[in-house]
């Protein structure tokens, strides 16, 4: 497509990938890559999950080798073995899945990333250097497992930034962030790009690209489709290039028919299971037949503990304290409530929403029998159980081999297309969904927004716990936050305005506007 | 009267926990590294029985010693082959290895039943050695000493070593150890080596200073024990200590209690009543703290294989 306007063509580039190509059996990963990043540039790679893009930095980091294809670094051909390699050329790399070691300290952590031994009081001084200059907040000496996701990240890049890299690789740094750690992330990914190391920045979401980077190469389907400036791009373009089709438009067509009500917490009270828990504290609201009730929040703040309890994975000493259609089930577990209508989808897919070594068919078993014929009389029925994922895997374009595929086999994006699918084919009268997008790719995501949107304008009343507040604006009817396990009273979302919510996020209520604020809008 | 007892009590105690403090500080690296070696008590006594016969011919103990240890490390290295480089399911390769382990000394030892050699003697010289109540800070043999050493070098080398950080590193997430560049499979050799030597040597110590004779199964059980401290010390090099000593006090208190003829406790409750007061105290110092959990290597017997 366009050059980039950022014509340096004085200065070498930095890194330049020809021809790069790799294949795993009965896949195509990279075919025929080329492109390249220049000093001090900020290189976006966009691409689906399933793009490519991991196992091209796989490739350039030294995990794994091309099959063809040659990489040159300051005008060189090289060739990178090894991570260390890649290290000892000055290629750093952040994780996706964070290389942390849990039950260890910040500076064993750190340690373990050196190449060479380094006497520990001294690196004590060092890390304490690096997060002076680029101001970041680290205690050297918590273990990790206290420490929150963006603390952990913030691991990473020290590791990377004690070795003097001339290349940073962040592999999806915000996927797991809130909002105000992003921002903290893009100031100190600008200070080192400053400095004239060049980062290549691997994401799905656009937003980001266009506020931090010069330059995106975009991949689809293992081949580069479009290399342009996201500054001058916009974001529709710049999605319908990654996904290779016209982005659908969520067509919003439930409002104005909310009914009853089919979910009533009122008083919700549980202590958060130690160590870590959080608890919750009197926690209220309804949400009734064909509104979608958002959930914000930012991390840890008792999303996974309400989750629990709505599900029945943990019960209330109280049975009145959630009413499902009138009836009390605040006592009963998560099988009965099932039966009755409430299904919950939990945000960790393999291992909590599905058994990763499970079939596909075996995984709708598990959650499906209470409502539809799967199991009668504990027979399983494997014909009417095939028949509904394959169901299942049809609506909702499911990217698999079959009903016989193992949850793990599948891209996150497709795991959750098919859970969703699974809950929301037994029609429940209330959906409970935590981070219904959370690491899916655009296409996968508006897929699953549009079948929330859909479920709803059945009748279905749909709670959306997200930490993207993008999502819950384009999606909730009525939108709360919980903060330290307690939640605030919905309010519509027509009335609310982005930095209010911010502000709730954060912990300051208002307190004279919340009690304000109409619970039956 | 009473210092000799005293004295005589702590001679039994020591040497009756010596093997079982070696084959557990073995085990502790091995799990350290991730792996789960359930093999112990075979390895112990393939060393016991290749520690005999070498000395036995020979007519050195030393020279024993250094076959138990080659033995234990071979032992352990069929464990290493099949779990690490053909990824097999660690418990039951473990569990077949004490089965071997049992097979192959009661073959190679079928011939020494109940032959004697000359015990390993103690280290320090006669006039220490045999002073009445000095002996017992000197009247052991080497290897209590070497034991004592050893807990504080794996301690100091897990805790303050950057080799000993890569094991546990390796241990705690292979995946990301692997990322980051380490050679899993490599350390983990070194780990199940290391975990052999020691059992082995705590195998040969029942032949070559215990009980200086062959006996079929001459250890008796004591690598589950060495195994089961490994969990109960919660992978801490100096609670280990505590806890071969107490198990080996207990069991000295029990030697005494029958040779007093106390009668009024079955002789089978004093049997369990080491393994009991083990697995208590250690149970109680793990009590009260919340992170109980993260004690134990989070890799601790996954198969890793590089995909």
């Amino acid at each position: 497509m366009t050059a980039s306007p950022h014509d340096r063509t004085d200065t070498p580039p930095r890194l330049v990938l020809s021809g790069v190509s790799k294949s795993f059996p009965g896949v195509k990963a990279n075919d025929d890559i080329s492109f390249s990043v220049k000093p001090g540039e900020i290189h976006a790679l966009l691409g689906e999950n399933g793009a490519g893009k991991s196992t091209l930095v796989k490739v350039i980091y030294g995990v794994q080798q091309a099959d063809s294809g040659s990489i040159s670094w300051d005008g060189q051909p090289v060739s990178i073995p090894s991570p260390k390699a890649a290290r000892r050329l000055g290629i750093g790399m952040v994780f996706q899945h964070f290389s942390l070691f849990d039950a260890m300290t910040v500076i064993e952590n750190i340690a373990l990333g050196l190449d060479e031994a380094v006497d520990r009081e001294e690196l004590k001084t060092r890390v304490a250097k690096v997060l002076q200059s680029y101001s970041l907040p680290l205690d050297p000496e918590r273990e990790v497992h206290t420490l929150s996701v963006g603390e952990r990240q913030r691991i990473e890049i020290v590791r990377c930034l004690l070795q003097k890299p001339r290349l940073l690789i962040m592999d999806e740094p915000t996927s797991v962030l809130t909002p105000q750690e992003v921002e903290r992330l893009f100031e100190t990914l600008r200070q080192i790009a400053s400095e004239g190391c060049s980062i290549l920045y691997i994401s799905h979401k656009l937003h980001e690209i266009k506020a931090l980077c010069d330059t995106a190469t975009i991949l689809r389907a293992g081949r580069v489709v479009a290399t342009c400036d996201p500054q001058q791009e916009t974001t529709r373009r710049m999605a319908e290039l990654m996904i290779g089709a016209e982005l659908r438009q969520i067509e919003n067509t439930h409002s104005g028919r909310i009914g009853k009500r089919r979910l009533i917490v009122s008083g919700l009270t549980l202590p958060g299971e130690p160590p870590f828990g959080t608890s919750l504290r009197d926690i209220s609201f309804e949400a009734r037949a064909g509104e979608i009730l958002g959930i914000a929040g930012v991390a840890g703040n008792g999303q996974a503990e309400l989750l629990g309890a709505l599900s029945g994975e943990r019960l209330s000493a109280v049975p009145n304290a959630i009413m499902l259609d009138g009836k009390p089930v605040g006592s009963e577990g998560a099988g009965a409530r099932r039966s009755a209508g409430l299904a919950c989808v939990p945000e960790e897919r393999n291992g909590h929403a599905a058994v990763p070594d499970f079939s596909l068919a075996e995984n709708a078993i598990l959650t499906a029998r209470y409502r539809l014929p799967l199991a009668p009389r504990g027979f399983i029925r494997l014909a009417a159980v095939r028949r509904f994922a394959q169901a299942v895997i049809g609506r909702f374009d499911v990217r698999t081999t079959g009903p016989g595929s193992p949850a793990r086999a599948l891209s996150g994006g497709n795991l959750q297309k098919f859970i969703m699918g699974r809950e929301i084919g037994q029609e429940p009268g209330v959906l409970v969904v935590s981070q219904p997008t959370w690491g899916v790719d655009a296409g996968a995501a508006a897929a699953i927004r549009q079948a929330l949107v859909d479920l709803a304008a059945k009748g279905s009343a749909v709670v959306v716990i997200s930490q993207d507040l993008d999502e819950l604006l384009e999606l909730a009817d009525r939108l709360s936050v919980i903060n330290e396990g307690r939640l605030s009273p919905p309010r519509p979302v027509a009335e609310l305005a982005i930095d209010e919510i911010g502000l709730m996020m954060g912990g300051v209520h208002g307190a004279a506007q919340a009690e304000g604020a109409p619970l039956h809008a | 009267m009473n210092s000799v007892i005293l004295v005589s009590i702590i001679m039994t105690l020591v040497a009756a926990s010596t093997p079982i403090l070696l084959a557990a500080l073995g085990e502790l690296v091995v799990e350290k590294s991730g792996v789960l070696n359930l093999g112990v008590e075979g390895m112990m006594l393939t060393g016991a029985v290749a520690g005999f016969a070498v000395a036995f011919s020979t007519g050195s103990v030393a020279l024993g010693l250094v076959a138990s240890v080659i033995a234990g490390i071979a032992t352990a290295m069929i464990f290493a082959v099949l779990t690490l480089s053909l990824t097999a399911n660690q418990v039951a390769t473990g569990l077949a290895l004490t089965i071997f382990g049992v097979g192959a000394s009661s073959l190679i030892g079928a011939g020494f039943v109940g032959r004697t050699i000359d015990r390993l003697g103690p280290l320090f010289p006669e006039v220490l050695a045999s002073h009445p109540w000095l002996r017992a800070l000197f009247g052991h043999d080497i290897i209590v000493y070497l034991s004592l050493a050893l807990v504080l070098g794996v301690s100091v080398f897990l805790r303050r070593t950057r080799a000993g950080l890569i094991l546990r590193a390796v241990g705690e997430n292979d995946a990301s150890a692997h990322a980051i560049g380490y050679p899993v499979i490599g350390i983990r050799y070194a780990a199940i080596a290391f975990g052999g030597a020691l059992a082995g040597l705590g195998g040969a110590y029942f032949s070559l200073a215990l009980t200086p004779m062959w006996a079929d199964r001459l250890t008796a059980g004591r690598g589950w024990i060495a195994l089961a401290l490994v969990v109960f010390s919660a992978w801490k090099p100096g609670r280990l200590l505590l806890g071969a000593y107490l198990f080996g006090a207990v069991m000295t208190f029990e030697l005494q209690a029958k040779a007093a003829g106390i009668t009024w406790l079955a002789p089978e409750v004093l049997a369990m009543a080491p393994y009991l007061a083990t697995i208590l105290v250690l149970t109680m110092m793990s009590l009260g703290r919340k992170t109980g959990r993260l004690d134990a290597p989070a890799c601790l017997g996954k198969p890793f294989s590089v995909s």
